[in-house]
């Protein structure tokens, strides 16, 4: 009796083993992969900061920021739109994870340089990990001649440095967090109350309301602003519009630098007493060289 | 404990003789090709897994989204993002049968295959005009076939309508070998 079990089940599961359609034998040797997640964010800027996204090896883009003045100067100044200052900059990446920029902001004239590297990239499946995690360093050169003419700054007392791990994470097709540790390095303050060395703490996010237009939002928290000035925390909100090779992006902040030793530390407007400036950053973006195929590989 | 064993080798060999039938790849190739006035789009797939029963002509293809190759990365980007969606819809899938597979030779002969292409969760019956040969070991497949891009519920916004063609057309080159 016990056998003649054994038997019928046995012959049940070689009718099964028989009966498995095509497809789930194709589900059962897919390979199994790691699948990485895209697109946390738009651009390469939630706002104001870096996101941990990169452009793709071979992508140069051109990016064109503006930040006009503040909303409350009110009808004669156009509500800010007197009132421009611009960075123009080509951002190439070099490889999928490594991109270097160059810019140039009217603000204080000055000019920047960066590396942006990706880390780790956020995946499912296979070994999977919750988080993108890139590191960003750039200098920035202020060419403004304000100073006193007894005091001439030579070129190191012109610089400035800033160092970012940018952590973030795609919760969910729609929304993404950025937490962005901060480090900047001031090689001169204007008084000696003022730290060379500045720490803060970026939140950002951004809620996809359709396939081409995000809302974002981003806050810049300094640990030890600057004495001298009346700082404020960097506060942006804004939409990413995406069509085709462009993005563009509709900013309201507080700041009205673009670069990070700018918004971060030296942000004096306040957000709800209307200092608002408005600003967008727009981006074409051209492929520069033949992405390599992968090979065909004709044998098993 | 004989019959048992006797049992066993049975159940093994049926499993192995019916897998003789059965021809398999994991590296299949389907590429598209989208032409209009503005631009040419080209997408190739080096990853797709097809499965061929010769001994009912039964087919079926699967393949994931993602795994497309643009030569522009940001089309690439899109793509998966805005028009096939492939974080809700990850994979395509075909399943279908070749009529009158009847004895494969060395020369290429022409058969119908008549099946069901899923994309983006939507099943729509298609048929189309296949290359098939025996080669060695391997079965080929080659051919192509048309796509409406309207059929599948693909949203392309105006702005970029002109660059887009309506009619996508599929090329699939499968070499499959024997699966056991």
């Amino acid at each position: 009796m016990k056998k003649a079990i054994i038997l019928i089940a046995l012959l049940g599961l070689g009718a099964t083993s028989y009966a498995q359609d095509l497809l789930g034998i194709l589900e059962d040797e897919a390979p199994e992969t790691k699948n990485y997640v895209s697109s946390t964010f738009k651009g390469t800027r939630i706002l104001n900061g870096h996101s941990v996204e990169n452009r793709k090896k071979g992508t140069l883009e051109f990016i064109i920021s503006h930040r006009f003045g503040r909303v409350n100067l009110g009808v004669d100044e156009l509500f800010g739109l007197d009132q421009s200052n611009i960075r123009f900059a080509f951002e190439h990446a070099l490889t999928d994870n490594f991109m270097l920029g160059i810019g140039r902001s009217s603000f204080e004239k000055t000019y920047d340089g960066f590396f942006k590297y990706k880390l780790v990239r956020q995946s499912t499946g296979k070994n999977a990990f919750p988080a993108t995690i890139s590191l960003f360093g750039s200098t920035a050169y202020k060419s403004i001649k304000d100073y006193d003419p007894n005091d001439k700054p030579d070129f190191n007392d012109r610089l400035y440095y800033t160092s970012q791990v940018l952590i973030g994470s795609k919760l969910s097709p729609g929304i993404s967090i950025q937490l962005s540790p901060t480090y900047i390095h001031n090689n001169t303050v204007r008084t000696k109350d003022d730290p060379h060395d500045i720490f803060a703490l970026g939140f950002g996010n951004r809620i996809k309301l359709s396939n081409r237009v995000t809302l974002n939002a981003e806050y810049y928290y300094t640990f030890n602003p600057l004495e001298s000035l009346n700082t404020k925390n960097s506060l942006a909100f804004g939409v990413d519009i995406e069509t085709g090779g462009h993005v563009f992006q509709l900013i309201l902040s507080n700041s009205i630098t673009m670069i990070e030793k700018g918004f971060i530390t030296e942000t004096t407007g306040g957000f709800f007493d209307a200092d608002i400036h408005f600003g967008f950053n727009i981006s074409r973006a051209f492929q520069t060289g033949g992405r390599k195929k992968r090979h065909q590989l004709k044998k098993l | 404990m004989k019959t048992l064993t006797l049992t066993l080798f049975m159940a093994l060999f049926i499993g192995l003789a019916h897998g003789q039938e059965k021809y398999i790849t994991k590296q299949g190739n389907i590429s598209f090709y989208s032409h209009s006035p503005v631009e040419d789009i080209e997408a190739e797939n080096n990853q797709v897994l097809s499965i061929v029963d010769t001994s009912d002509g039964e087919i079926a293809v699967s393949l994931l989204i993602q795994s497309f190759i643009f030569e522009k990365s940001l089309m690439q980007e899109h793509f998966n993002e805005n028009y096939m969606e492939s974080h809700k819809y990850p994979k395509a899938i075909f399943r279908g049968k070749i009529l009158e597979l009847g004895d494969l030779t060395e020369n290429d002969k022409t058969a119908t295959i008549q099946g069901e292409l899923t994309i983006r969760g939507i099943s729509k019956p298609i048929e189309t005009t296949a290359n098939i040969k025996k080669m060695d070991d391997s079965i080929v497949l080659t051919g192509s076939f048309l796509v409406e891009v309207k059929d599948y519920k693909i949203k392309i916004p105006s702005i970029v309508a002109n660059n887009i063609a309506k009619t996508i057309k599929v090329s699939f080159e499968l070499i499959h070998q024997p699966y056991n």
